[in-house]
């Protein structure tokens, strides 16, 4: 069976929210059924197929074609099947997603990954602002699962991260891990400032020497034990993180952030 | 049935059901991971008043241990599932938790979950963190050479203990030789341990006993120096006898250990002064596993 293919016609002027078409959502539903569903765009509700040019039937597996920066919520509480989007994603891509794969081969609006539970999301581009975190007014972001930014990533990253793990081959913005309760962020690139902002606990895992905020204490060198089973569990991945050179187990460890409870620590490769 | 002038009596062992896991340690280099387990180990002969039976299994290469260190795996076997998770919650306390450089790993799936160092964590004064990874939960207790690193929970499984099998020979250096050479072949047999000092024991119990008090004593039908006053199992020319005990994880896993145990010792012979091969079972009361020599040898 192909995948089921839905590419899009034309870029309308409002904001499309995407949430009905998920796999679980579309399971045992006919070609037809799919054409008929409507969609929030702004005030508007519009058909399935006149946004989209529908080919293929496999359900369980979801191409997007021709997507844009205005298409939100894809892949909202994906529950099993592999999503596979072409171009850019507006807002709240994977927000809340249960299980399954999304891969974004573009650019991902504010809030991918929010209160995402399980499952594997990946963004061939850059991620903006608030990846993996919660919803404003939110105590918990991202609880679980793997997010990997092949690009960049905007501010905020892993804001209330609960557990699971954020993967950034790029940079990251302003306040990464900021009010982090527990979980693990890797940045290759370069971080912000503010890095770790009222951070409870959890991991910040850098390749390069942040701006350390001063409400984190310089804890000294060591060689940590889980180091090499965290990146054994990257083996598989079709990522930078991956590569055995960029695995380490010697770091620089700070305590932080001591303004809030202290148990979160940035951990920097030496 | 004679091998190479050794008997081998028409007889069985007699094992029973318990409950087993396995745990890797792991450490800076195996001299360090084979002190931790061997104090894991320790004084775990026997269910009777140890509470377990545990023995290391084998020594494990870098290549095959979670943490990419030199590591030893070890098994734990005890009558029940709440016994089992108590002995091996105190030993990973007090004798991995504080041995230098040691980490802890479950060695064995199951549905079956019981703790390793899930409360081991609490050492950490709330300072541990925890790390989930591929699925498994880790905690990351700080300590003083560093940080001790612990899966959450280990796999139990059911197992059979209690395969045994008797040297019968004319000295005890004999006997004891003999032993020696059983053993080193059965410590080639994966998922068995021989639980006793250096996997021997020369102290065979019978259930019960003149002493109400006491749920098992002396075997004297194989003691030597009673074979004029009691009820003997041994012919004159015996003077030693040495036990090996088994536990393993399957039937079959002790089936293995027995045979290559027995022929090690078939293959001294008479000429080295063995006489017999016998094995220790309670008429077939005791437990639903029977191990009768003569098949395991055919």
């Amino acid at each position: 069976m192909s995948a089921l293919t839905l590419t899009l016609k034309s870029h309308p002027a409002q904001r499309v929210d995407m949430s009905p078409l998920t796999c679980n959502k579309l399971k045992d539903l006919t070609l037809a059924e799919i054409a008929a569903i409507t969609l929030q765009n702004g005030k508007a509700k519009i058909r399935v197929d006149e946004l989209f040019a529908i080919s293929g039937e496999d359900t369980q597996n979801l191409l997007i074609k021709n997507s844009f920066e205005k298409l939100d919520f894809i892949g909202k509480e994906l529950d099993g099947g592999t999503m596979t989007v072409e171009g850019d994603v507006g807002a709240y891509c994977a927000i809340g997603m249960k299980t399954g794969a999304i891969t974004v081969n573009g650019n991902a609006g504010i809030f991918a990954a929010c209160e995402m539970k399980k499952g594997f999301l990946t963004i061939n581009g850059n991620a903006g602002d608030f990846l993996g975190g919660a919803l404003p007014g939110n105590k918990m972001g991202m609880k679980g699962g793997t997010v990997l930014v092949k690009g960049n990533a905007g501010e905020r990253v892993g804001d209330h991260l609960r557990r699971g793990v954020i993967l950034i081959e790029g940079n990251a913005g302003d306040y990464c891990g900021s009010r982090m309760t527990a979980g693990t962020i890797a940045v290759m690139g370069q971080v912000g400032n503010h890095l770790g902002y009222a951070m409870r606990r959890g991991t910040l895992l850098l390749w390069n020497q942040p701006k350390i905020p001063a409400t984190f204490n310089d804890c000294g060198t060591h060689t940590l034990a889980f180091l090499p089973l965290l990146f054994a569990s990257f083996k598989s991945l079709n990522s930078k993180f991956a590569d055995s050179a960029a695995a380490f187990n010697r770091v620089q460890r700070f305590g932080g952030d001591m303004a809030e409870m202290g148990r979160g620590e940035v951990l920097i490769k030496i | 049935m004679i091998i190479n002038g050794v008997v081998i009596d028409k007889t069985f062992a007699e094992a029973f059901p318990m409950k087993a896991t396995r745990a890797i340690i792991t450490a800076q280099n195996e001299k360090w991971a084979m002190i931790s387990a061997q104090a894991m180990t320790g004084f775990a002969t026997s269910v009777i008043a140890c509470g377990c039976e545990a023995g290391i299994e084998r020594t494990l290469t870098p290549e095959e241990t979670p943490d990419g260190r030199p590591g030893v795996a070890i098994l734990i076997f005890a009558m029940g599932g709440k016994g089992l998770a108590k002995q091996l919650e105190t030993r990973a306390g007090q004798c991995v938790l504080t041995s230098p450089t040691s980490a802890l790993f479950a060695g064995i799936d199951s549905d079956i979950a019981i703790p390793l160092g899930k409360n081991l964590r609490y050492f950490g004064d709330g300072f541990q963190i925890s790390k989930l990874i591929g699925g498994k939960r880790y905690w990351r207790v700080p300590v003083m050479d560093g940080e001790f690193l612990t899966e959450a929970t280990t796999g139990q499984v059911n197992a059979v203990g209690g395969g045994n099998f008797l040297v019968l020979a004319q000295s005890q250096p004999q006997a004891l030789a003999a032993c020696e050479a059983a053993i080193e072949e059965m410590r080639k047999i994966p998922n068995v341990i021989m639980p006793f000092p250096g996997g021997v024991v020369r102290s065979g119990s019978k259930v019960g006993s003149k002493y109400k008090s006491l749920g098992a004593s002396t075997n004297d039908a194989f003691c030597p120096t009673l074979k004029g006053i009691t009820k003997t199992d041994l012919s004159p020319d015996i003077e030693s006898v040495m036990e090996i005990v088994i536990d393993g994880l399957s039937k079959e896993d002790i089936d293995k250990a027995m045979r290559v145990g027995m022929q090690a010792v078939c293959a001294l012979g008479a000429d080295a002064g063995i006489k017999r091969i016998s094995a220790g079972n309670y008429g077939g009361k005791l437990g639903p596993f029977h191990f009768h020599l003569q098949e395991i040898l055919a």
